[in-house]
């Protein structure tokens, strides 16, 4: 759609005030797979609280959206379980292995001109641009 | 109190921004990664306003104290570590087989069926066992 970019970089602000709310109010970085990977192997135990209520905020919110005005945008996710599978476990050990991810390394890190988040979101977006490219383009599979 | 006031708040931000941004929609970020098809950069335009008040932060920060305490993070580092790269690689793999990374991936959560939580579900598993991968890695870099 014509107006998707608008949506984009007004959507984009939000994450942006989001991330900017975090570090000057927690003094902490927002990186999504860093506040639940913490919670999930036990190395943010003294975080805890606040990375609940950091997750409940990212949950809840478009949960409490929906209800409201009673949609919800479609996520054309797809139906098969393996690709789900195999695309969650490289994205749950890869995000951890990197120490970021899209928020993190991508919105945080470049954002203060960090050698290590730009050089991250680089691999990830590569290694993006292969897979669809050959899985894809090549091979018509996903 | 207010720390938590505060995640809550940060974190509703963001799980809005990603649902009107249109990143929950795993067509829009496929779509922006596959160049050689109908490319949609719709994430581009997303990332430039992330970084705009992120960038603004970053400076607001320099010589003050959060808000709510403690201290701001170190610097960056400039060392760029097989992990950092390693990691990355499996990671952007994964976002494009299914399109979804790991913010979009809890914003959807109450909206995306069964297939969210099965993503979901996996990526968790994922960041359960990556302390594992992580010290074999280690294992393997000590030994070479």
């Amino acid at each position: 759609m014509e107006t998707d970019w608008i949506w984009g970089l007004g959507g984009g602000l939000l994450i942006g005030l989001g991330g900017a709310v975090y570090l000057l109010g927690n003094g902490r970085i927002m990186g999504a797979s860093g506040i639940l990977g913490g919670l999930l192997d036990g190395s943010g135990r003294n975080t805890a609280a606040e990375r609940t209520a950091f997750i409940a905020g990212v949950i809840g919110m478009p949960l409490l959206i929906g209800l409201l005005t009673g949609g919800t945008p479609d996520t054309h996710v797809t139906s098969n379980a393996a690709v789900l599978v195999l695309a969650g476990l490289l994205v749950g050990v890869g995000t951890r292995v990197a120490n970021g991810c899209t928020s993190g390394h991508g919105v945080c890190g470049i954002s203060r001109l960090s050698l290590r988040g730009i050089s991250a979101t680089a691999a990830f977006m590569l290694a993006g641009i292969l897979t669809l490219a050959v899985l894809r383009q090549l091979l018509g599979v996903i | 109190m207010m720390r938590i006031l505060l995640a809550l708040f940060a974190g509703s931000l963001f799980g809005t921004g990603l649902m009107l941004s249109g990143m929950t929609d795993t067509a829009k970020v496929q779509g922006f990664l596959d160049i050689l098809g109908d490319w949609d950069p719709t994430l581009a335009f997303v990332m430039g306003g992330a970084l705009l008040p992120m960038a603004l932060a970053w400076r607001l920060a320099e010589g003050r104290k959060p808000a709510a305490g403690g201290s701001f993070p170190a610097p960056p580092s400039a060392d760029l570590d097989r992990r950092l790269v390693l990691g990355s690689v499996l990671f952007g793999t994964g976002w494009a087989l299914a399109g979804l990374c790991p913010g979009p991936a809890m914003a959807s959560l109450s909206y995306n069926s069964w297939q969210g939580l099965l993503f979901f579900a996996a990526m968790a598993c994922g960041m359960m066992a990556a302390p594992w991968f992580i010290r074999h890695l280690d294992r393997a870099a000590a030994n070479a």
